[in-house]
């Protein structure tokens, strides 16, 4: 028997729970996707938190346009009008951030907390002014702040997935630009790359997705679909279009899962939910993910370290000095050793030549050590790697000539 | 029309002494985090204790400050190492690293507070967000005559008195460690081999900073938490190059701003012949914003303003050959 619960799960994931919760899913999966892939070139320029200036700067102006649409009459609140709104205000935050830090001797992140805190102030003091006013349709302001889904009506719900795919399709075709912004924006300069209007494109993007995302994950958290997608990818690789990829598919899967649950269980808000799945797959990929996860450095180390070892207890031997404990029994584990060490002539033949290949390797990177310490290449764990694989063939002779016993 | 003293007594009266309060501990503690590069510290740190604040709540099942405030501290503390392992062992850099950590536990923080009120706990995200200055009650005085009576004093609201000690705390542990925090924070290196212990100052810098902010977050709220960590500091640092003047500065703008703040958000619109009165949290927010704004044009040498006074009085100086007349 298959749980009820699990169905209906399964339902909403394949987009069969009617019409109306398979587009509020899958918007919210392309505003993740969004996230992903705009965040990544933010994170690699270092302006992640930015867009938390941006985002709660965005209040003032959905205020301001709510006031606005009253006084010209409009029934109801107009989700275009309210979203204009935040566009000007967070684009005057934005604006407000780079010309402290540029013109003034504040830095960045003291820009940030004074922009962020001040302009949100400002929004508290419009709604409470709105509060006063008695207005109808007010109700709706304050789910900009912490998000919901479930105010979401379909139009809206496409409107966000059009727009959220189209500014991941823009990352894709200035794929080549925002490479080089984000890596060397000095060289993007000299080769001729207009680096101010990139750097005002991507801010841009960066806008789009605070603002569609404003109404599904509130203007406090939609910081998160910018930042933790990429910081989870960048445990996953070291290559660009790999990240950007990674990103946008744990975006969007956070987006997808988050939204469903949400939809699945009473009293979970679907913008903290998807922060929080978004939040698991960092921690998934914080420890477990292969490149630069915690649990592969880790095994990473421990070999190389194992290797040390078993290095310097098989040239001990060679040298006859005796070797105990763990490292012996390593050694008699890997066939290295016979059975009783105390009795001479304790390596087994092939120990006897792991041994003096060991004894060479060491000798030789020694003699490398002391006459070319500045060649050594940067990736070589010296003392450890086989010399051989590591340098020139021509550069070994000439540290086996070196280092010859004269 | 002008309130009676009785009411201002009662109810401006304690907001005011609060709020002043919490902005000269935040201001004060503010300085380092500006001086430090630290800025979001305080923004990854207020949003980063919601989910201690409700687990408090929900294991102490009552409205005590006690609980909430050790709920508040632990995950202050846990959010400060989270942000340094996912830095170091992670390798991110600390923006990213601060925005990965502060968005999870502010995420987890609104679930619990839906979760609770699906279990008929009233509890409001709103609260922490924006404070609740205008519900802070003194009941005891009747008359400015009444003030002369001590037992008056005593009946002083709990918010006002925790906030008087974080202040009279921040006030002594600066001035115990003055020294100490200023070469650590321009010069950490010399600090190190002065056998200052740099890296133990730093985690005391954002331990003060988070228990000011949970302090004040109750009257006050976060959002102006973070306005009072950075605005008057950053004012006072474009006012002045000297640490002790920027600090007695930063406190006093501090000051001055929760001053017009509550003034504008509690007597503005009565003088404008309405009866409402507006946000002062979010107010006090806007006014050490215009006060940041003022010092950023009008500073006298690192305002834009004065800066541009002092390259005209160069140009002007006897002997100046301007760059666009030196050509070969």
């Amino acid at each position: 028997m298959i749980d009820p619960l699990f169905e209906e799960a399964l339902r909403i994931l394949t987009f069969q729970s009617g019409f109306n919760s398979a587009v509020v899913v899958a918007g919210t999966a392309a505003l993740g996707l969004a996230g992903g892939t705009v965040g990544t070139f933010l994170l690699l320029r270092r302006r992640a938190l930015v867009s938390d200036a941006l985002s709660h700067a965005t209040l003032p102006g959905i205020a301001v346009a709510f006031l606005v649409g009253a006084a010209l009459g409009l029934p109801e609140r107009s989700l275009p009008l309210l979203l204009a709104g935040a566009v000007a205000s967070g684009v005057v935050g934005l604006l407000t951030v780079q010309a402290l830090s540029r013109f003034t001797r504040l830095t960045e992140d003291s820009a940030i907390g004074a922009v962020l805190s001040v302009f949100f102030g400002l929004g508290v003091v419009l709604l409470s002014v709105i509060q006063n006013l008695e207005l109808g349709g007010q109700a709706g302001l304050k789910t900009f702040i912490l998000g919901q889904t479930a105010a979401m009506a379909q139009g809206e719900a496409i409107a966000i997935g059009l727009l959220a795919a189209g500014a991941a399709l823009a990352v894709a075709l200035l794929f080549k630009e925002l490479r080089v912004l984000a890596f060397d924006p000095g060289f993007a300069a000299v080769q001729g790359w207009p680096v101010g209007a990139l750097d005002l494109v991507l801010m841009g993007l960066a806008t789009l997705v605070t603002v569609i995302g404003l109404q599904t994950v509130g203007l406090i958290l939609v910081v998160a679909l910018l930042i933790i997608p990429p910081a989870a990818a960048r445990f996953w690789t070291d290559r660009l279009p790999a990240l950007t990829l990674i990103a946008a598919v744990i975006g969007a899967l956070s987006g997808w899962l988050g939204a469903t649950l949400s939809a699945l269980l009473p009293k979970l808000p679907a913008g903290a939910v998807i922060v929080l799945v978004a939040g698991g797959f960092f921690l998934l990929s914080f420890l477990f993910a292969p490149a630069r996860g915690l649990v592969a450095a880790a095994l990473r180390q421990g070999r190389l370290r194992l290797t040390f070892a078993e290095r310097r207890a098989l040239t001990d031997l060679l040298d006859g000095r005796p070797v105990q404990g763990a490292a012996a029994l390593w050694l008699r584990l890997r066939g290295y050793v016979r059975d009783d060490v105390r009795k001479g002539g304790a390596l087994t033949p092939a120990g006897q030549a792991a041994a003096r290949a060991a004894a060479r390797d060491r000798r030789l990177w020694e003699r490398f050590l002391a006459d070319y310490p500045a060649l050594l290449p940067a990736h070589a764990n010296w003392g450890v790697d086989p010399i051989d694989s590591v340098l020139p063939g021509d550069m070994v002779r000439l540290l086996e000539e070196r280092s010859a016993p004269s | 029309m002008m309130p009676d003293v009785q009411e201002f007594l009662q109810i401006d009266a304690p907001a005011l002494l609060a709020a002043v309060l919490a902005c000269a501990a935040c201001a004060l503690v503010g300085n380092f985090l500006v001086l430090r590069r630290q800025g979001m510290m305080g923004d990854a740190v207020s949003h980063a204790i919601l989910p201690g604040i409700v687990g408090g709540f929900l294991v102490a099942g009552t409205r005590e400050t006690l609980p909430m405030m050790l709920g508040a501290l632990a995950a202050a503390a846990l959010a400060g190492l989270l942000i340094e392992v996912v830095r170091r062992l992670g390798r991110l850099e600390s923006g990213a690293a601060m925005g990965v950590v502060f968005t999870v536990m502010f995420a987890a923080g609104v679930v619990m507070i839906e979760q609770a009120s699906a279990a008929g706990v009233d509890l409001d995200a709103d609260c922490v967000l924006y404070g609740q200055l205008e519900t802070i009650l003194w009941l005891a005085p009747k008359g400015w005559a009444s003030l002369a009576n001590p037992a008056v004093w005593a009946a002083l609201p709990r918010e006002v008195l925790t906030l008087a000690a974080v202040f009279a705390l921040c006030v002594a542990l600066v001035g115990l460690f003055y020294k100490e925090l200023k070469i650590t924070t321009f010069d950490p290196a010399l600090a190190s081999t002065l056998g200052i212990p740099a890296g133990l100052f730093h985690y005391g810098v954002v331990l003060l900073v988070a228990a000011t902010a949970i302090a004040a977050f109750e009257a006050v709220g976060s959002i102006l938490v973070i306005a009072m960590l950075i605005a008057p500091p950053a004012a006072a640092r474009l006012l002045t190059d000297r640490l002790a003047a920027q600090i007695l500065l930063s406190v006093a703008l501090g000051v001055l701003a929760a001053l017009v703040g509550y003034g504008a958000a509690a007597f503005g619109p009565m003088l404008l012949g309405v009866s409402h009165s507006l946000n002062a949290a979010g107010m006090i927010a806007v006014a050490s914003g215009l006060i940041l704004a003022l010092a950023v044009l009008f500073g006298p040498r690192h305002g834009l303003l004065g800066r541009r006074r002092a390259v005209g009085r160069l140009r002007a100086a006897p002997g100046f050959v301007a760059p666009e007349a030196q050509k070969p």
